[in-house]
């Protein structure tokens, strides 16, 4: 079966840049009508290294981002950006404000940024930037960086998104602690030290390499630890860092991960897809549809309790496979 | 853009062009804006025109609010508006605050600012302004 491609999805192949913003926001806003577009896209994608800048608040990851684009535009590599925050839970309104640290000449090409918001609970959230990374691949970028606070309210899962996760830190005591205590500890493959310019820093190194040194029984690839400092000219360790994630994508090819770990995230993906749209699709119709409001009127009699009522719902359900 | 969504919220991309060094007033309308519900991109300080426009394009914004303190303004918010024609995005409305002469207001207003605020204006108007600007701009 062949599909016409339709103009968008050509423009965006053709490096029409509004156009690749304009889809952007499609599959933000979520909206149907974008895919055709992804779905002509696909076949065009390439394996690209997507890397995760993740960390706590204010630890450096805009900076170190600004810093890696300039590396990468030293190597003569396209990259493009997405740099993702919190959504007020009260408003629904964001305030975006990692373009600010991002100092790239308006004028080359060989640049994207994006800035997203949440909206809403991480799962989707995932799966709309997979879509973006992957509109952005088929663009022609071949490098795309995501920056994502990783701890707290905005949790996105980073390593469903990322080949690559970088975890940044900053020397202060307990925060190792911290980072365990928010999963980051285990998604990463690559861990900054930044703002080695401040004291502590090198026994912060010190301790995150035995740390990691200790658990590196669990796997074949030994996170590595890089220190880097974003103040000085020329700044520190940017080199070192981007050498760390190219040696752990390689790894990702040498030892086959990369293809069963993409299976794992698109198996993810399809299921928050899934997930998405059966919820969506059911909360417009719980009270709308007549059966489903007769059985809504039962439980809410208290004669059919809400767990009988959902397996009542899902068996009604067309199934496959 | 149209919204393909009710609930899509509005994206405005708030700039601050010119060399004058501090962004408090425009750090607290972005606040607003988002209380709001807006997603408000904040670019920050001593941004050109050229990026300016450039990130208006990438992030795809409903709006563009520049803040500007400098006197600089009759350079700078026309170049933006002939940026963004020559884009072909002149449909993204520009609003603009700061300390503008009334004269300088006007002639700012003929050449394409749609609204533009002095330091007295409520928050309530400008974030009303906001949505009215890019509801007959959709
Ligand atoms: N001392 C020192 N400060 C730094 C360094 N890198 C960044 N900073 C400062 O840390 C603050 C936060 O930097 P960002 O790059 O915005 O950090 P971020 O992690 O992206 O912040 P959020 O996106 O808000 O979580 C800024 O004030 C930077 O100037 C560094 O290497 N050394
Ligand atoms: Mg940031």
């Amino acid at each position: 079966m062949t599909r016409a491609v339709p103009s968008a999805a050509r423009a965006i192949l053709d490096g029409d840049r509004r156009a690749l913003a304009r889809a952007i926001s499609q599959v933000e806003n979520r909206d149907p009508s974008v895919a055709p577009v992804v779905r002509a896209l696909y076949s065009h994608v390439r394996n690209v290294p997507v890397v995760g800048i993740a960390g706590p608040l204010g630890v450096g990851k805009s900076s170190l981002i600004n810093l890696l684009v300039a590396r990468l535009r030293e190597l003569g590599r396209t990259v493009a950006v997405v740099a993702v925050d919190p959504s007020s839970p009260y408003s629904g309104g964001s305030v975006l404000g990692d373009r600010i640290r991002f100092s790239r000449r308006a004028d080359d090409g060989g640049v994207f940024f994006r800035s997203m918001a949440s909206r809403g609970e991480a799962g989707g959230l995932a799966a709309a930037t997979r879509e973006v990374t992957r509109m952005l691949a088929a663009a022609n970028f071949e490098v795309v960086l995501v920056e994502t606070v990783g701890s707290g309210q905005v949790d996105i899962a980073v390593r469903d998104v990322a080949t690559t996760s970088v975890v940044v830190l900053v020397p202060h005591l307990g925060d190792e602690v911290q980072t365990l205590k928010a999963g980051l500890f285990e998604i990463a493959d690559v861990f900054c030290v930044n703002k080695a310019d401040l004291p502590g820093a090198e026994l912060a190194r010190k301790d995150l390499a035995e740390l990691v040194g200790l658990a590196a029984a669990r796997g074949a690839w030994t996170p590595r630890v890089v220190s880097t400092s974003t103040f000085p000219t020329p700044p520190l360790g940017i080199a070192e860092l981007w050498s760390a994630i190219e040696d752990h994508e390689r790894f990702l090819d040498d030892s086959g991960q990369r293809a069963t770990e993409e299976r794992r995230r698109l198996a993810t993906e399809i299921v928050e897809l899934v997930r998405e749209r059966v919820g969506r699709e059911l909360s417009e119709r719980i009270d709308r549809a007549p059966g489903l409001r007769k059985l809504l009127d039962e439980v809410v009699a208290r004669r059919i309790d809400p767990r009988t009522a959902a397996e009542r719902v899902e068996r009604d359900r067309p199934r496959r496979g | 853009m149209p919204h393909a969504h009710p609930t899509t919220p509005i994206r405005v991309l708030i700039a601050k062009p010119g060399l004058d060094g501090h962004d408090r007033g425009a750090k607290v309308v972005a606040r607003a804006l988002r209380d709001a519900g807006f997603e408000v991109i904040y670019a920050g300080l001593r941004q050109t025109p050229e990026e300016i426009v450039r990130a208006a394009l990438e992030e795809d914004v409903d709006l563009i609010g520049l803040s500007i303190l400098s006197g600089a303004h009759m350079a700078l918010f026309p170049r933006v508006l002939a940026l963004l024609k020559k884009e072909h995005a002149a449909n993204i409305p520009v609003f603009a605050g700061g300390i503008i002469p009334d004269e300088d207001a006007r002639q700012l207003k003929r050449a394409g600012i749609r609204a533009i605020f002095g330091p007295g204006t409520s928050l309530q108007e400008i974030v009303t302004t906001a949505q009215r600007l890019v509801r007959s701009a959709a």
